[in-house]
């Protein structure tokens, strides 16, 4: 760098410990002030969707979990969605209200380790052990359901890989009656806290026009205000039967996405509970011969349902010609899968709509202009997952 | 019994290999460093609940250059593939390598254009830790059985491999 | 179902011949409309402010490489998502480009979000966008030559091979 120079170029990761993963920014600084700021994205490119595309469409739900991987159910659910609305297919009533139930436990064990991460971030390491601790609870229920801590793969096309645990309701109470306190834990130590409010507030800000015009999503976009969540505005899965409210924000700063969050995860747990109060009797599979796998009970006994088991693992089912989508309220923003079936048993293409893609490309206009360190908290404020990002 | 019994009861006699494999065995700093979903295990395994520091290794490095202990959490890219090996070389010797997860093994289900199948093609890999992604016992299991692969090590030979390896 | 007849209408009326067919499959409405017009049609959709569209909320694309009687209209198919936040609803614009040199006007003059959606598409897809400031690789590595997700680009380059004879274990095949 010669002396005339005013401009510092700094290369900020892929191996950095506050960009959660493999981001790569490049950011040209005047002092403490950002000049320009230029992602670079790609370390973690995994071709999921060229994988996806050469599968039969069960055995695409493995490779779901493993792009956001802080919400495997959610990836799940929109997949398995997308390929219902493909089928046609009508899921019983308990196969919704458990995978609502899971999903919003998803959504608590996400923002968990988003507060987590984001606090260390931030400068307050005591955080990520306290949330940590949490999410421990919840892999623990993913694990009763699928034997899995973390990459359940619990749903599938019309229904769910296997029945609720016996002791689910028991296991998810405790949970209720747990958490809450640990929330209002967290916010005794970070609401307000002077360093939290300084770090966060006014910090990363976007406008309401602006977070529509990028295309954001999620708690992106309703911290500046806009009213717009999947659950409410196009409900899936029986959304419509719960009561909840969504959270807005006014400033649409990192604090205001804090306190979205969390107020975010106090609604998963009421409609957990709503769920957990009405769950109903019934199958956990539709019966659809031929698309849907029979129960595990059936195939054991029943010939005809072993015949259209085998049927359906080796040779699968073929899916009309058509394109279905269906956008799910991932805790990340709108994730969506867009499934192009042409009449074979795999997809034309399957195309993820990934909310943290499109959220991290505001990073260059949430932070030039702004001082250095709020990079780190505007990247944080994102909630970005690498996996998902890159695919 | 012979000698034992004229040395006075504050010296311990050990050989040199034995005292230097314990000392590092017991300070390894694992590189901060994670790539995917393994990553998030990762973590599990050093906060609260499973709590590595019981093995004196939570301290973790995020310079490759204060860290002996790398542990490829997560699947390679091919884009990422150059970094990881930069990373490596940075670590000052010696240094070792846990791959985690069958991703960084040998590709897991990622059989495709954009994966490295399998990490230890472009590093040496000490410990492969099977699982997609491993539970954090089974991490930690890898970890202890890179302790004991450790203590098992002498200088001699180690002075050896290293010299094969940059060489 | 008032907003999709609006939606009808008005497409009807702002394209006129560039409208080729509109699909409803699953209750999905999708217009099929000539690449030529997407750019003014939705300068008319953010300035028109009665449906409210102004989310686009995903672009991407679709190969049917190996399908006859697609590849009749052209190889690669171009797919907008947009979303009515009034109105909350979605609809898909798709637009079908041909085989060689396929090109299409870029939105990010009208949407920010489009910039890295449509470097995406580059990258993966090999469509070009003309006007983009910047179309640059994203996602793939560096030295990797062609788009993966055309559906003439191999999967993968290394089948390994699985023998029970240990003696003689076979290489990896390249």
């Amino acid at each position: 760098m010669s002396l005339e120079e005013k401009t510092l170029h700094i290369n900020m990761g892929p191996q950095h410990p506050s960009t959660h993963g493999v981001l790569r920014v490049e950011l040209d600084v005047d002092g403490e002030t950002v000049v320009r700021a230029k992602p670079i994205i790609g370390y973690l490119h995994t071709g999921i969707e060229k994988t996806m595309e050469s599968k039969l469409y069960y055995k695409a739900i493995p490779c779901t979990d493993r792009m956001d991987y802080l919400a495997p159910m959610s990836n799940n659910l929109g997949f398995c969605l997308s390929v219902e609305k493909l089928m046609d297919i009508e899921v019983p009533e308990k196969v919704k209200w458990a995978r609502v139930c899971l999903t919003e436990l998803t959504r608590l064990n996400s923002h968990l380790v988003w507060i987590g991460t984001h606090a260390l971030d931030m400068g307050a390491m005591s955080m990520l052990l306290y949330a940590f601790r949490e999410r421990e609870s919840i892999i623990d229920i993913y694990e009763a359901c699928s034997g899995q801590r973390m990459m359940s793969t619990y749903f599938r096309i019309g229904g769910l890989a296997q029945d609720l645990p016996p002791d689910f309701d028991k296991k998810v109470r405790a949970i209720l009656a747990d958490i809450p306190s640990k929330l209002d834990d967290y916010e005794t130590l970070l609401t307000n806290n002077e360093i939290w409010i300084n770090r966060t507030k006014n910090v990363a800000v976007i406008s309401a026009d602006d977070a529509i015009n990028w295309g954001l999503t999620g708690p992106m976009l309703r911290g500046s205000g806009v009213n717009h969540d999947l659950r409410k505005d196009n409900p899936y899965s029986g959304y419509e039967n719960f009561d909840f409210d969504v959270p807005l924000g006014k400033n649409g700063d990192a604090y205001d996405r804090y306190l979205i969050r969390l107020e975010e995860m106090r609604q998963s747990l009421r409609i957990i509970r709503q769920c957990l109060d009405g769950m109903p009797e019934g199958p956990y599979r539709a019966h659809v011969p031929g698309v849907v796998l029979p129960p595990k009970d059936d195939v054991l006994h029943k010939m005809e349902s072993m015949i259209f088991h085998f049927k359906i693992i080796t040779e699968g089912f073929n899916a009309p010609k058509g394109a279905a989508y269906v956008g799910v309220e991932s805790p990340k923003g709108e994730i969506g899968f867009y499934i192009q079936g042409d009449g074979t048993n795999k997809p034309v293409r399957v195309r993820v709509r990934p909310p943290s893609f499109v959220n991290l490309a505001v990073l260059p206009a949430l932070t030039e202009g702004r001082l250095f360190s709020d990079v780190v908290c505007a990247i944080g404020s994102i909630d970005i997952v690498l996996g998902e990002v890159d695919r | 019994m012979g000698l034992e019994e004229k040395i006075p009861d504050s010296v311990i006699l050990t050989t040199l290999d034995k005292m230097v494999n314990w000392a590092r065995k017991r300070s390894m700093w694992p590189l901060g460093f994670g790539l995917a979903c393994c990553a998030i295990e990762m973590i599990s395994t050093f906060s609260a609940h499973f709590d590595l520091s019981r093995f004196g290794m939570e301290v973790m490095r995020p310079s490759p250059r204060q860290a002996d202990l790398m542990i490829i959490a997560g699947r390679v890219s091919m884009k990422m593939a150059p970094v990881v090996k930069t990373l490596y070389e940075q670590m000052p010797n010696p240094k070792w390598v846990i791959s985690m997860g069958a991703c960084a093994s040998c590709g897991g289900v990622f059989n495709n254009y954009a994966i490295l199948q399998g990490v230890d093609r472009i590093i040496p890999v000490d410990i492969y830790v099977p699982g997609c992604p491993p539970r954090p016992e089974q991490l930690m299991d890898g970890i202890i059985k890179l302790h004991e692969k450790l203590q098992s090590e002498s200088l001699k030979d180690a002075r050896e491999e290293w010299g094969r390896r940059i060489g | 179902m008032a907003f999709e007849d609006q939606l009808r209408e008005f497409m009807k009326s702002t394209l006129g011949d560039a409208l080729i067919r509109e699909d409803n499959f699953r209750e999905q409405l999708s217009f099929y409309i000539k690449p030529e017009a997407i750019f003014d049609l939705c300068q008319t959709f953010v300035e028109d402010s009665s449906l409210d569209i102004r989310f686009l909320k995903d672009i991407t694309s679709v190969d049917w490489y190996g399908h006859e009687d697609e590849m009749a209209d052209g190889r690669f198919e171009v797919v907008y998502n947009f979303y009515s936040l009034k109105h909350k609803s979605r609809f898909f614009v798709k637009c079908r480009l041909p085989e060689d040199n396929p090109e299409i006007v870029s939105l990010t003059p009208l949407f920010n979000a489009a910039n890295w959606l449509e470097r995406e598409v580059w990258d993966l897809m090999g469509i070009t966008f003309t006007g983009h400031p910047d179309l640059t690789k994203i996602l793939t590595a560096d030295d990797l030559e062609g788009h993966p997700l055309r559906r003439d680009f191999p999967l993968t380059w290394e089948q390994p091979k699985f023998s029970w004879n240990m003696d003689d274990p076979p290489e990896v095949i390249k």
